[in-house]
């Protein structure tokens, strides 16, 4: 497997606040990679680090083979960065913003038009080509953005938190274009604070809290790193919610809402068993559902520490 | 990164910025109003009360202008703020561009700005019984003093735009600008200031540089003025140049 990013030991503090804490990071070619933390967790400073744009104290990275330190150039060359205000020029129009972008790409001209025009079809903002991007919404700067980091395809697109501020309906365009460029063979690197981003769109995960990275694996693996699945009982009334608790050793209470979660393997075995015991115990049973743990539960039980 | 690029990047950024500087209608119409309403202010208002020997108009051109410059490049120093507080400078930082691509952009919209602007002062002094007895030799001489004080204002306004980082900063820098010229020569004589003030006015760069328009303007004598303006103006270019291109080019710590 090759990788498009390969960092060792990346190190920034700023006075005696330290921001990452050696950081390693392996980013495999034609992969969607999220940096999943919360604010303050150091996902952007790790994002401008391999960007070219900061220099970290110690540690380095290749992007794509070239030296980050040494050869910055190179790496420029190769990757293109969607930060997290989007990084397009407000008083310009759509049309104007494409076409010096291209034209900073060096393209010639007769080819920059064209792949303006491509691109302005592809992300569907040919309405609004002539309109100054001020005026746009949120959704339309963001594949505005995203437009201008195709013109030339990039070995590695950074997506800086991509969807933060924006609607629902305009979460998910953004979430299908993203996935129109993975299926172009696009690496990214993503960051992102909302669990079902990372979820939906990452290959890996990497869970980044204060300025380490405390857990990495699939969505799945992560998953499964705080347990299965559970069985939560929701009781009918305080007294049974009482004996539950007792006689059921659940891993999850709610007295409020007088349920408990039960450990399983979710085999229909497993639960007519739970079921039986349940009817023995003459427990007042008012519903019974299956919970999955979900990305949620991974983070909030990674990043407890330091939230505590 | 060879020299074509550089010159093809900057030509990119120029038309970008001088675009950017004709669609802020309000600040494009400051800009041209500021030069009218201030000569009129100076000439009519308290030109009567000011004794300067002859017309007053006659002595207050080289001021007004820079008094313009000092605007225009404040709006520069803000625009470049402006991006630096912007997203797209770290997309322009994180592409293989030339570094000072954007800093010509906004320079050379700055020095167009200014150029107008200027045109605009002239033409209104004209209007309002200006009569300047310059020789085309000396007026072509002018234009060179102003083009040059105009350039080393602007990479000055840029360098601190880039320093300074916020646009509200930036707006701060330009008002020192704005004043300056109001402890110079620029609307009265050194000689009717305190002496504490005096010794400021008289060494500040705008003196220099107005003493050497009024004299190619009015004939008044320029002496070594005309040295010690272009010793400030390349002076202050042969710092700013360098210390943009460095300010813009680094690996940010923020």
């Amino acid at each position: 497997m090759t990788y498009t990013v390969n960092a060792t030991g990346l190190r920034k503090t700023y006075g005696d606040h330290v921001v990452l804490d050696g950081i390693d990071l392996a980013v495999a070619t034609g992969s969607v990679f999220s940096l999943l933390g919360p604010n303050g967790a150091g996902k952007t400073t790790l994002v401008r680090i391999l960007a070219t744009l900061l220099a970290p104290d110690s540690g380095t990275a290749t992007i794509a083979g070239h030296d980050l330190l040494s050869d910055p150039l190179a790496v420029r060359k190769v990757i293109s960065l969607t930060g997290q205000y989007a990084a397009v020029d407000e008083v310009l129009t759509a049309e104007e913003n494409l076409l010096m972008m291209a034209q900073l790409r060096h393209l010639p001209r007769k080819l920059a038009r064209q792949r303006v025009e491509d691109l302005l079809a592809e992300f569907d903002l040919v309405d609004a080509r002539a309109r100054r991007v001020g005026t746009f919404s949120g959704g339309m700067t963001r594949r505005l953005d995203l437009a201008i980091s195709m013109i030339e395809r990039p070995e590695l697109l950074f997506l800086d938190e991509p969807t933060t501020g924006l609607d629902p309906r305009s979460r998910e365009q953004v979430w299908g274009t993203v996935r129109q460029l993975v299926d172009d063979g696009v690496t990214i690197l993503l960051t992102t604070q909302y669990l079902e981003e990372a979820d939906q769109l990452a290959d890996r995960i990497a869970v980044l809290d204060g300025g380490s990275i405390v857990a990495e694996g699939t969505a799945a693996e992560l998953k499964s790193t705080i347990g299965g699945e559970l069985l939560r009982i929701e009781l009918a009334d305080l007294e049974s919610y009482g004996r539950a608790v007792a006689h059921l050793s659940p891993e999850r209470t709610d007295e409020r809402l007088l349920s408990v979660e039960v450990p399983t393997d979710g085999s229909p075995t497993e639960i007519v068993a739970l079921l039986a015991r349940l009817e023995r115990e003459g427990l007042a049973v008012r519903k019974v559902t299956t919970v999955h743990p979900s990305l949620d539960d991974v983070f909030f039980t990674l990043t407890e520490r330091s939230a505590a | 990164m060879t020299l074509s690029t550089a010159v093809l990047d900057s030509r990119v950024m120029v038309t970008r910025s001088v675009r950017r500087s004709f669609r802020d209608p309000e600040a494009f119409f400051t800009a041209l109003m500021l030069p009218v309403i201030l000569m009129l202010l100076f000439v009519y208002v308290f030109g009567g009360a000011m004794n300067t020997g002859g017309d007053y108009v006659n002595y207050v051109v080289p001021g007004l202008l820079l008094l313009c410059a000092g605007f225009g490049a404040g709006t520069t120093s803000v625009s470049v703020a402006q991006d630096m507080s912007n997203g797209i400078v770290d997309r322009f930082r994180s592409m293989p561009i030339h570094g000072s691509s954007v800093m010509v952009g906004h320079i050379v919209a700055s020095v167009v700005r200014n150029l107008i602007a200027t045109a605009l002062v002239i033409g209104v002094a004209l209007l309002v019984g200006w009569r300047p007895t310059a020789s085309p030799l000396d007026w072509i001489a002018s234009i060179g003093v102003v083009l040059l004080f105009v350039l080393a204002i602007s990479w000055l306004a840029a360098t601190a735009g880039l320093l300074l980082g916020s646009p509200e900063a930036a707006n701060g820098f330009s008002m020192i600008l704005m004043f300056l010229p109001y402890v110079s020569t620029a609307f009265v004589p050194a000689d009717t200031m305190p002496s504490w003030m005096r010794g400021f006015a008289e060494h500040q760069p705008l003196t220099p540089v107005i003493e050497t328009l009024r004299g190619l303007w009015m004939g008044t004598p320029i002496d070594h003025q005309a040295w010690i303006a272009a010793a400030w103006c390349v002076g202050i270019l042969a710092v700013s140049v360098p210390a943009a291109s460095s300010l813009f080019g680094r690996r940010t710590s923020r």
